[in-house]
Formats: C-alpha cells, sequence, structure tokens
C-alpha cells in the first residue's frame, strides 16, 4: 500500500513538471540585468504572456553590469540598465528608455531640514559638511548612508550630482531596504534610494528647492532622475519588438506607474 | 565511493579554485601591501585590506565574549542541574536556533539592537558592538550543543567523587567537571570562532561596512566576508581577483581555528 502511494506521489509530480514543461513552446525571450526593474520587467513580461501566449519571457536579475554584458553576448535578448550614462562598450547596443526612476535624498522624519543644494548634498556626501548646523540643520553630526560600490543607484547619484569621493566614514548598506531601515532608525542619518521605494518612515528633501514627487520629475525640475534602459541588438524584430512596443504602450507604462517608477515620456 | 567523497571533492576543488584566482594577486599586489595597507580604493588599484582583517578579528572576539560564557553556563546547567527528560527538550530547542536564517538575525540587529546601542552610547548604532551582540546569539547553538556533549562524556565518577569529598554541586562543576573537560569546551569556542568568522549575511546588515580601523567598539566596521558579498556582483578584472585573495585569507583563517580545535580534542584524549 506504501510502496503505491509512493508511486502515485511521484507520477502526480511528473505528470505536473511535464504540464508545466509543455506550456514552454514557442518563442523564448530572457530579460536580465537591473534587480531595480527586475520586479517591473516580471509584472510586464507576465501581462504581455497572457496577451501572446506563443511568446515565453524569463526574467532575470544580476545588475546593470550583467544586463549590458549579457544583451552583447547574446546570452539575454534584452538587457536591462538603469544607469544615467551608458558605459562604451554599450554602443553597439539600441538602448530604449521605458521608464525613469527619480533618486530621493533622505532624512529622518525627525531632521528638521527641508531643502539642500546640489552643492550642499555633494560636501555631505565627501564628508566635507560633518555637522547638520553647517547646512542650517541641529547641531548634530552627519552620518552619511551609501550603496556599495557597483550599485546602479550609487552611480547614478554620483554621476548627476557630480564629482563625488564617497567619505571614508560612510556607512554602507547594499540594498534599498536597509537604507530606508537605518536612516528611519537614525535620527542623524542622510542616505538616497528609488524614489518608488519612499515611505512614510523617512522624509524626502527638496533639492534646490524643488520635491521629488511624480510631477515635478515629470516636468524635467527635479535633477536626480536616471532613466531605464531595455538593450537589444539592433535592428528591433519579432517577439523582441513586440514586448518593448508593449512597455511603451498606455497598459504597459500605466503598470509602470501604478506599482511607483515613472512613464518614459 | 566516488559519491562517499562528494564532500571532499567539492572542498578541494573550492580550495584549488580560490587559490588559483587568488594566490598569484597576492604574489603580484605584495604580501606586505595586501595584508598590511589600509588603502582599500579597488577602482585606483589599491587593495589594502588589514582594516578589514582586524574587523573580522574583533568581531569574531567580541562575540565569544558574548557567546562563549552564556554558552558554556547554559551547557554546564543542562548537564548538571536540570532533570535528563527536560534536557532532552531544551537542548534540541536550543539547536533550533542554528535553524533561523541568518537575514532574520540581521534584521532584529537593524530594528531593534541597533537602534539601542545608538540611544544609549551614541554612535551610528550599526557597529562591532551591534555585531558582535548578533554573533554572539548566533554561535550560541555550535558551542552549547558540543560542550554538552563535552560534560555529558565526564565520567560519573568524577562527581561522585567530588561530591563524596564533600564538594558542593557549584564546587564539583568548576574544580572537577569543567577542569575534565576543559579542553573539548575550548574545542566548542573554537568552533563557534569558525562560524562567527565566516558569517556574511547578518554581518553586512548590522556592522555598517565602512572600511576603517576602530576606534571603539561603538565604530561600524567591514569584515572580509561582508566585503566579498557586497562587491562580488559588480567586480571585473583585478578587482575581482582581490575579492578572491580575501577568500584565501579567510580560508587560510577558518583552517587555523579548525586546525587549533582538533588539537585541543587530541590533547583531551591523549591526557587521558
Amino acid at each position: 500500500m506504501k510502496f503505491l502511494k509512493s508511486w502515485l506521489l511521484l507520477g502526480t509530480c511528473l505528470s505536473i513538471i511535464a504540464c508545466g514543461c509543455a506550456r514552454h513552446s514557442g518563442t523564448s525571450l530572457t530579460v536580465a540585468g537591473s534587480t531595480a526593474f527586475q520586479p517591473f520587467a516580471e509584472k510586464l513580461a507576465e501581462q504581455f504572456m497572457a496577451k501572446r501566449p506563443d511568446v515565453n519571457i524569463t526574467v532575470q536579475g544580476g545588475g546593470s553590469a550583467l544586463g549590458i554584458q549579457s544583451a552583447r553576448s547574446g546570452a539575454a535578448q534584452i538587457g536591462m540598465a538603469d544607469l544615467v550614462e551608458l558605459p562604451p562598450e554599450a554602443k553597439e547596443l539600441l538602448g530604449v528608455t521605458v521608464a525613469r526612476d527619480g533618486i530621493a535624498i533622505i532624512v529622518n522624519p525627525a531632521n528638521t531640514l527641508t531643502n539642500l543644494s546640489l552643492e550642499q548634498i555633494r560636501g555631505i556626501f565627501q564628508g566635507t559638511i560633518k555637522n547638520w548646523k553647517e547646512v542650517g540643520g541641529a547641531d548634530q553630526p552627519v552620518r552619511v548612508i551609501s550603496r556599495e560600490a557597483g550599485s546602479g543607484t550609487r552611480s547614478s547619484f554620483e554621476t548627476i550630482i557630480g564629482g563625488i569621493t564617497l567619505a571614508n566614514a560612510a556607512i554602507i548598506q547594499d540594498s534599498n531596504g536597509t537604507i530606508r531601515e537605518t536612516v528611519a532608525n537614525d535620527r542623524d542619518a542622510v542616505g538616497y534610494l528609488s524614489h518608488g521605494l519612499l515611505n512614510a518612515k523617512v522624509k524626502a528633501i527638496r533639492t534646490d528647492g524643488v520635491e521629488c514627487i511624480e510631477k515635478e520629475i515629470v516636468a524635467g525640475r527635479y535633477k536626480l532622475v536616471r532613466p531605464v534602459f531595455l538593450l537589444i541588438q539592433p535592428p528591433p524584430a519579432g517577439a523582441v519588438k513586440d514586448f518593448i512596443d508593449y512597455i511603451l504602450s498606455r497598459d504597459g507604462q500605466e503598470t509602470i506607474r501604478l506599482n511607483g517608477l515613472l512613464p518614459a515620456k | 565511493m566516488a559519491l562517499a567523497f562528494t564532500a571532499l571533492t567539492s572542498l578541494l576543488l573550492i580550495a584549488i579554485f580560490i587559490f588559483k584566482e587568488g594566490v598569484p594577486f597576492i604574489a603580484r599586489v605584495g604580501f606586505k601591501d595586501f595584508l598590511l595597507s589600509s588603502d582599500w580604493r579597488p577602482q585606483a588599484g589599491h587593495f589594502g585590506i588589514y582594516p578589514m582583517i582586524i574587523a573580522s578579528l574583533l568581531v569574531t572576539f567580541g562575540a565569544m565574549l558574548v557567546g562563549a560564557p552564556l554558552g558554556i553556563a547554559c551547557a554546564v546547567f543542562l548537564n548538571e542541574f536540570v532533570s535528563k527528560p527536560a534536557t532532552r527538550i531544551i537542548k534540541p530547542t536550543i539547536e533550533l536556533l542554528a535553524g533561523i536564517p541568518s537575514v532574520v538575525y540581521g534584521f532584529i540587529g537593524v530594528v531593534v539592537v541597533a537602534p539601542l546601542i545608538r540611544s544609549q552610547f551614541g554612535g551610528p548604532g550599526l557597529s562591532m558592538l551591534c555585531a558582535s551582540l548578533i554573533l554572539g546569539v548566533m554561535v550560541l547553538p555550535t558551542i552549547i550543543s558540543i560542550s554538552t556533549d563535552v560534560l555529558a562524556s565526564v565520567p560519573n565518577a568524577y562527581r561522585e567523587g567530588a561530591l563524596a569529598l564533600g564538594a558542593t554541586r557549584w564546587q564539583s562543576v568548576h574544580m572537577v567537571i569543567l577542569k575534565a573537560g576543559r579542553s573539548g569546551i575550548v574545542a566548542a569556542v573554537i568552533l563557534g570562532m569558525g562560524r562567527a568568522i565566516g558569517e556574511t549575511m547578518a554581518v553586512i546588515m548590522v556592522a555598517g561596512n565602512t572600511v576603517q580601523l576602530p576606534h571603539s567598539a561603538l565604530d561600524s566596521v567591514c569584515t572580509l566576508t561582508a566585503k566579498i558579498a557586497m562587491e562580488m556582483g559588480s567586480a571585473t578584472g583585478p578587482h575581482r581577483q582581490a575579492l578572491f585573495a580575501i577568500g584565501v585569507v579567510l580560508f587560510l583563517m577558518i583552517m587555523m581555528f579548525n586546525a587549533l580545535a582538533m588539537s585541543a580534542i587530541k590533547q583531551r584524549f591523549a591526557g587521558k
């Protein structure tokens, strides 16, 4: 009896796997790269596959650098990269901006400061401004929280602000989530994260007097914005083109907006 | 036979891989510039890991200050003062502690321990102290379960002898039983150290990851493991090799700890 049961179980498992495989016929696409855009790509792929059952899309993370690399090597048909400036090795690829992402400068809600100029932000992250009173805040030491080297958010942030050599005393956290948690728990902390991940536990401050909200980013007044690129081998054709067209369509852009990123245009 | 050696083979392959990537790098950069320089700027070609070695050792040492006394005390209590049936329930429960994912420990460190340290002692909170406290708890199951086994193997005649000579229970514990099991307990602590120095996820979350020589326990530090884990994803060329070279250093450190633990255990059997 026991024997029979285990065979039945094995059979059931195998048939489930077989069914899973059977659906994977037709064209298959691989999308790889930026971990920030990965959840969006997954959602978009799901919607696209519902409309086009003949196409199967696999979404992988790995970071912007890997996205560029795999689009070049052909390991993925579409690479995702969220960098302000694409590196020279991406020149041969066609980059399509599918979304934009604001980078918010965040402090603890207890911090009375509301505005910083780009110049002051540079000073703070370089470690030349060490006390909040130097920029009009309370007499408290500044605690700089940054991302690890190689983070797309960090390289975009440093490129836009320009010429930042991060202060030696900066604390490094390796994800948007832990940056937010650290700033939320530390009265003296300052950090930066993706605009879509802001919540009530931290306070986004104005930069050069402009608030980090969707309206200002769309209008182009908020300076700390980075594009999200999809990179492909030119020319766009077949399922790759259809998928990118879908992302740029009203439905696709609406999905991006509802989940916290900003539309491309 | 081949299957039986899977563990050994994979250890060998990992060792070969790490050494192949790391050793030529150390040879090129120079032993002194790699191990004893404090300048870590991969983009500029500076690969000094001295602050990280010190940080790893200090965090591990701190974890032992927290974990060893608590772990050994717990083992003594379970062995000498609690009835056997109760121990049979308590010990597996403690071992469950080893099954909690380290990211959970790290999260508790970030949201509970670090803010507490910040409000009580100042500093950034994410610090050596915080990492030591979290790791100290994480090594408890290792230390407790090995120490209990060691204490259980101390012959009953020792206990009876001590009590017959008029020693109190406490005297028999610290004068006879702990002495008899000393080398085994030392081995338990050293294995705990190996666990602490290799821990990565929790440390990344709570240590703050600043590459600097700490001036106090409240300073934020970056350990060897944290550095590898944070930069491996994006590193290329010499930077990547440097991370493998850090792996070589860690590998040797952990081998050393294990060798020490082994010799402590050997001493114990030789002493009888």
